[in-house]
């Protein structure tokens, strides 16, 4: 039994979601290989060779993978994939918009998003935003699946001496071209790996008054979210957006400012080890799942917070 | 040029789920049913995309239960011109969903076929991305931005830490997500028209696909219950425990 792990990286270093993506090939046992598709990608391709677990590294070059599309990765997926019982990927933008064109392609019902990995077949993932957990078992002989990162703590990213394989590319002419990309810059840890996040909602009742979370964000070396009103508001970009359709984070810290928490954003956060809510509101559903709630006026909580952390 | 839009009847956003005591899923006896809300983005989508001359006609389509006509009456009154149910009873997966839409689209040769990228019951977020593997057609997924012109969809996405603008060919699968448009609310005037609006009746057997389902649902449990509440009287007391009960911060 041999899995595939498609590994998500940015040429440089691998995102720490395909760490988590091994972790889960871990579990499940077996030889793991691990393909890493790039432009310039050899430093990538190396990191990989070095997680603990791996066995060999299939590393593919080509200008085409350097904003891949999923025709380009499945493209080369696909023709791997008879060799390997489990097609593991990371369920983050990457992953989810590839995994299901390899899974069809295949002719396999994936598994999305899985949080638990109970044997070879059986695995548990959320459904209704995060309200249930159903125990799900594959009758496909191939398994594809998406991993969800907070569900299983990254593989230890060296101690292993895997071989580096160069794949050959398929000579395809791609119909979808990237146009571009506009990536936000940020100075601050990426949302998902973040050890604390502070996230802001409707409470802060512009996109100015961010700014505020953002001093306290500097103190505390943390990542900065907001719930589906705030983006939908038009506060911040939708790539800040915590919760069942956004990202799911699961930091040591999170602390909610302005975050009346609905269902949807509670599925993006409450696996957090500790919660924090700031609220006006004492009756605000955030609060029955905080740790540590302060009720008032969060204009007046957050520079004294700001403040108290010296 | 025709659209396809496929629509979903899920429990409504708003209604708080419960797990069955047996385990054997969610109880959805007596819930509110609703579209899908990234679907009823798509819907509207494809509105505007006719309100612009760009799309010719708007075929919706739902798979599942007869109820799905309600879903579908839905779709007409915000404005799609006809409606197509595959009707079944049976459990229908992202795969074999994506296998009767594949049906549906070769009999009807859209341009276009725009859905949500979600649904909000199974979360699988798969369906749009596997009709364009069967279809081989390009993707979109996670579109904020929709060009169509000259034959070609250029569409800005969401991606992980920012956006992504692709340019592919017609006809091609795009799917929606939250910041592509504000669905409208359909009028009286217009729910009233949708009542007349042609809805075909199809079944998986007619369009010849097999939606055995390929995962096996085990059981269904309630999440471990995260035990809240704790109050702190101000961010003084907040920053101490953070300190030296917590540990999370130094």
């Amino acid at each position: 039994m041999t899995i595939l792990v498609v590994a998500e990286h940015d040429k440089a270093a691998l995102k720490t979601a395909t760490l988590n993506t091994v972790a889960a090939a871990q579990k499940i046992g077996g030889d793991i290989h691990i393909l890493v598709a790039g432009q310039n990608a050899q430093t990538a391709a190396e990191a990989a060779a070095h997680i603990a677990g791996v066995s060999k590294v299939l590393h593919a070059e080509a200008p085409r993978f350097a904003a891949p599309t999923a025709e380009a990765i499945a493209g080369l997926v696909v023709p791997l994939a008879p060799a390997y019982s489990h097609v593991l990927l990371p369920a983050t933008g990457f992953g989810k918009n590839v995994a299901p064109r390899i899974a069809a392609l295949l002719d396999v019902a994936q598994i999305s998003d899985i949080i638990a990995v109970e044997s070879q077949d059986t695995f548990v993932r959320p459904i209704y935003a995060g309200n249930a957990f159903a125990t799900v078992q594959s009758k496909d002989t191939q398994k594809v699946i998406t991993v969800r990162t907070t569900g299983f703590d990254p593989a230890a990213a060296s101690g292993g001496n895997a071989s580096v394989e160069q794949i050959n590319v398929p000579a395809v002419v791609d119909r979808v071209q990237v146009l571009g990309q506009e990536l936000t810059k940020s100075e601050r840890p990426e949302l998902t790996s973040a050890r604390i996040v502070i996230s802001g909602g409707r409470g802060l009742q512009n996109g100015a008054n961010f700014k505020m979370l953002e001093a306290l964000a500097d103190k505390l070396h943390a990542a900065i979210g907001a719930s589906r009103a705030a983006v939908d508001a038009g506060y911040v970009p939708n790539d800040y957006q915590v919760g069942q359709t956004g990202k799911i984070v699961a930091p040591d810290l999170y602390i909610a400012i302005g975050i009346s928490g609905a269902i949807q954003h509670l599925a993006g956060m409450k696996d957090s080890k500790v919660i924090v809510a700031i609220n006006k509101d004492p009756e605000a559903p955030i609060f029955q799942i905080a740790d540590y709630g302060l009720v008032g006026d969060l204009f007046e909580i957050v520079p004294q917070l700001t403040a108290e952390l010296g | 040029m025709k659209v396809l839009v496929p629509v979903k009847r899920v429990v409504d956003f708003n209604v708080k789920v419960r797990v069955k005591p047996d385990g054997s899923g969610v109880d959805t006896a007596n819930v509110k049913m609703s579209m899908n809300p990234f679907d009823e983005i798509a819907v509207e989508e494809a509105v505007r995309l006719k309100e612009k001359g760009v799309a010719t006609e708007i075929v919706a389509v739902s798979c599942g239960l007869a109820a799905c006509q309600e879903t579908l009456r839905t779709a007409l009154a915000i404005g799609a011109d006809r409606a197509i149910l595959v009707e079944s009873n049976a459990e229908l997966q992202p795969l074999a969903v994506a296998k009767l839409l594949k049906a549906i689209a070769t009999k009807e040769s859209p341009q276009l076929v725009i859905m949500g990228k979600q649904a909000i019951d199974d979360d699988a977020n798969q369906t749009g991305q596997m009709l364009a593997a069967l279809l081989d057609w390009p993707q979109a997924t996670f579109a904020s931005k929709v060009d169509i012109a000259d034959g070609k969809a250029v569409v800005k996405r969401e991606i992980d830490g920012g956006l992504e603008t692709l340019s592919m060919p017609l006809p091609a699968v795009i799917t929606t997500d939250l910041r592509l448009n504000e669905p409208r609310y359909a009028t009286l005037p217009n729910i009233m028209k949708a009542k007349k609006k042609p809805l075909d009746v199809l079944t998986p057997e007619a369009l010849g696909v097999d939606v055995a389902p390929r995962l096996a649902t085990l059981k269904v449990v309630e999440p471990p219950k995260r035990k809240g509440g704790g109050k702190v009287a101000d961010a003084k007391e907040l920053v101490a425990k953070l300190r030296n009960e917590a540990k999370v911060i130094s």
